[in-house]
């Protein structure tokens, strides 16, 4: 057996129990397999389901191993939280890019006063060295009129930074409703491609800025 | 969605172990499969019920579950039985004696073990039931073999006449990989043969059956030891070689893709010659399990003195692929490296939480407010957070039950100082079911004075809502026979007048009921009786929201502990008397709000107020308030 190490690609997604974590890691799961890949997803469940950290894990190259992506090596950090993302930006490779979601979810101990929320998550996550693109897709979903569609557009956001075409993840994005919610297509299409074009900003201000 | 059992023979598809296991089975042509939710292995039945050829059922617990099993297999069939790690705890009864008895279908016990602590109040290890019940083990190390070994298990069971364990665990159970489909084969049932020697364990019985038994142990080592599910994954570098069992064994060859590494399927009786032969390839052994030092103590017992193990590996957790690393460094002699990574970030802990609404949350309102003159005897659910913020209101937990018993005990043994303190024991309808009434039972006959909260939320919520006896319904959502807790508190000797049914969102009265219970010097029980916000039979009421120039800053409602309930400023003011007040104004989130209304109740200037006006229940459109 030879070392495998060079050849899979560690994809983590993070945030809370109940905003999608899993549905999302599943889709891309489904999307490498459908190019032939072998693929490992974890799923965490139990206690996760009642607010606390949702972290999962998709794996997929020629054989892979582990299902555990090993801390320092994800390639890519998709975070439904800030904080949360915050929470994992050091187990991506240095460099890596961090799709973040900044839309803040301070959880009931922060409301009692027993800790403080971080004042700019983003800004820590930078800090660790991630490039890291930013967006309120929050607002992108009650603008469209459906909290449910951050999972969507998340996967957009992602689209354009994966080793396969974007047009594959929003097919299997819109497969999955097809089958069982053919009513919310068109829906997560607008939300995918909103979360396209959002990343696509955020890069464009991240750019701009340094420019300056 | 009956997506499971629409797979196709031949297709590959990316599975759960969990699901994994209920494809082998239904495939095994089992006929029969009974469990206790419990994670990680809950999904295996929740998956398997959707087979319509298998009976499927909830049991009331694990010990139940194995003895349905066990009786379907006496009967002939093929029998299929799931639990989490401390449900063979309680199964362990039935298994202990059965063991001499043996099977009549092949019976086959899925064991998930939490190591990693997920969702769970101990990290045991299941490969002792093994050594302990003279079982044969099988571990897989990910879905596509925990789907294969299922069907292998069943060959197994019926050939050496005995039960099979399917050792699994966290990381097996919650991990999808790819798995290939085959077809459902249904052995013949060859039916009960009437024979109470083999089947009726008295002593003289059972004493020659343990016989059988011993004989069944040496069959088992010459399968072991010639099974393919034991076999070397070669390596070129032959410095340092590895055994390795389930996650473990994915780890390893992550970790040191070139060294040699014995893989361990068929782990009990342990492969100890083949094992040997293995050892005398590479100049160093080292075990890497989860989590006791069990291969490598049977190995040192068999005279394999240099093999390393817990001596540069903890005892503990997931042997994951950095954990390995460090291991082997510290055997080398060399430097140990820090995890690859940096540290996380600091930042606030998330844990678990109860939800927006929970029928939970007011109980915990009123115990938090009495927990200077109580002890509190808490259990295994949802309800165990209420040991957390911002309630602190939970004294105990251990196991399954226990809140019973040991309420009952902390009576009994109170020091004179603590003569005043009434005792409260707090256990959900499931766990009430599974092994609490017995305990009440002994409390009722023993003359205890306990006031029992029995939280009714007419579901198992903690493994994610599954029927119970008291949620009317079935494992197919049928419906099913309704336990009543009111009259079974009363069978189980608790005077009808101590026994009060309360609307939990009802504070006021909750509170007060709690008050008058725990005076009285005889068993009470308070059923609450508001369903889980998380399952369909929930209905969500109008939402609230603060008015925030009422709102005060009291921080009351914060009390209650609602996720929904958020903070929007702080302030600090300086009494004459010179301590400091904390004050916090909130917001509620009203998208998340259930209305269910027990906030408004802790509000003393009424700052908390429906968030819509003009609501009209027959379109649910509302209007915003003014």
């Amino acid at each position: 057996m030879t070392d495998n190490r060079d050849t899979v690609t560690n994809i983590l997604v993070c945030g809370i129990g109940g905003q999608g974590v899993m549905t999302a890691a599943e889709i891309l799961a489904q999307t490498a397999i459908s190019l032939g890949y072998d693929t490992k997803k974890t799923e965490v469940s139990g206690m996760a389901q009642r607010g606390g950290v949702v972290t999962s894990h998709v794996r997929f190259g020629r054989r892979v191993l582990s299902p555990s992506i090993p801390p320092g090596e994800a390639d890519l950090l998709l975070g439904f939280e800030p904080a949360e993302a915050m929470r994992w930006a050091t187990h991506v490779r240095p460099g890596g890019p961090a799709m973040v979601n900044t839309l803040r979810l301070p959880p009931p101990i922060v409301s009692m006063g027993l800790f403080d929320y971080p004042a700019d998550p983003i800004a820590e996550i930078r800090k660790v060295g991630l490039t890291v693109y930013d967006f309120d897709a929050g607002d992108i979903a009650r603008g469209l009129g459906d909290m449910r569609l951050v999972n969507s557009i998340m996967l957009g956001a992602i689209a354009d930074h994966l080793p396969f075409e974007a047009d594959l993840l929003r097919q299997q994005t819109l497969d999955r409703f097809r089958a069982r919610r053919p009513e919310m297509v068109d829906l997560n299409e607008k939300a995918f491609e909103a979360g396209r074009r959002a990343a696509a900003e955020s890069a464009a201000r991240a750019e701009s800025s340094s420019a300056a | 969605m009956n997506v499971v059992t629409k797979m196709e023979a031949g297709s590959t598809q990316l599975m759960s172990g969990n699901e994994a296991v209920a494809r082998g089975v239904w495939e095994a042509g089992v006929t029969v499969g009974a469990a206790y939710p419990g994670t990680p292995s809950t999904e295996i039945l929740e998956n398997l019920s959707r087979y319509a050829e298998i009976h499927t059922h909830w049991s009331v617990n694990e010990k139940t579950s194995l003895e349905v099993t066990i009786g379907a297999s006496v009967a002939g069939a093929r029998a299929f039985c799931a639990m989490k790690h401390v449900g063979m705890n309680v199964a362990s009864d039935a298994l202990m004696s059965q063991t001499l008895a043996g099977v009549g279908g092949g019976l086959v016990i899925a064991v998930a073990d939490d190591v990693g602590f997920s969702s769970s109040q101990n990290e045991q290890d299941t490969r002792y039931w093994g050594r302990f019940a003279h079982l044969p083990i099988l571990e897989p190390s990910d879905s596509a073999e925990a789907y294969a070994m299922v069907k292998e298990a069943y060959e197994i069971s019926e050939k050496f006449g005995c039960p099979v364990i399917l050792r699994m665990t966290t990381r097996i159970c919650h991990v999808k990989a790819l798995v290939q489909l085959g077809e459902r084969e249904v052995p013949e049932n060859k039916g009960f043969t009437r024979d109470p020697r083999r089947w009726v364990m008295v002593p003289a019985n059972a004493k020659a059956r343990q016989q059988v038994q011993f004989q069944r142990d040496a069959d088992l080592v010459a399968e072991v030891e010639g099974s393919d599910l034991n076999f070397v994954d070669d390596g070129a570098d032959r410095s340092l070689g590895f055994v390795a069992s389930g996650p473990a064994f994915m780890n390893v060859r992550e970790a040191y893709p070139d060294a040699p590494v014995f893989k361990l399927g068929f782990s009990c009786p342990l492969p100890v010659e083949k094992i040997r032969a293995f050892a005398a390839t590479v100049d160093t052994l080292l075990v890497v399990e989860e989590t006791e030092p069990l291969v490598e103590n049977e190995l040192k017992a068999a005279g394999m003195l240099d093999v390393h193990g817990c001596d540069v590996l903890p005892r503990f957790g997931e042997m994951m692929p950095d954990v390995i690393r460090r291991g082997v460094a510290r055997l080398r002699g060399e430097e140990v490296p820090e995890p690859q990574a940096a540290p996380t970030l600091d930042l606030f802990p998330r844990p678990p939480t109860m939800c927006v609404g929970c029928p939970h949350l007011p109980a915990y309102y009123c115990l938090s407010r009495l927990t200077r003159n109580t002890y509190i005897a808490g259990d295994i659910g949802c309800y165990t957070l209420g040991a957390g913020h911002p309630w602190q209101a939970l004294d105990t937990t251990t196991c399954m039950g226990s809140s019973m018993g040991m309420s009952l005990g902390m009576s009994l043994g109170k020091a004179e100082v603590d003569a005043g303190k009434a005792v409260v024991g707090v256990i959900g309808d499931s766990t009430f079911l599974h092994m609490g009434m017995q305990g009440l039972l002994e409390m009722t006959y023993n003359k205890g004075n306990i006031t029992v909260m029995l939280l009714d939320n007419s579901t198992t919520a903690m493994t994610g809502g599954q029927e119970n006896p008291a949620s009317g319904m079935d494992i197919h959502g049928a419906p099913a026979p309704k336990v009543d807790f009111a009259k079974l508190s009363e069978a189980l000797g608790v005077n009808p007048a101590r026994i009060k049914r309360v609307d939990p969102y009802e504070l006021p009265t909750l509170f007060r009921t709690i008050k008058e219970e725990i005076k009285h010097d005889e068993p009470s029980v308070i059923i609450t009786n508001r369903p889980c916000v998380l399952i369909d039979r929930f209905a969500k009421q109008p939402p609230l929201k603060v008015v925030d120039e009422d709102c005060t800053g009291c921080t009351n409602c914060l009390n209650v502990g609602c996720p929904a309930i958020q903070v929007t400023r702080r302030e600090e003011i300086m009494k004459p008397n010179g301590k400091v007040l904390k004050k916090a104004w909130t917001r509620i989130d009203t998208v998340a709000c259930t209305g269910c209304n027990v906030c408004l109740q802790t509000c003393g200037p009424n700052a908390i107020v429906p968030a819509y006006a003009n609501v009209n229940p027959a379109t649910e459109t509302a209007t915003p308030a003014a």
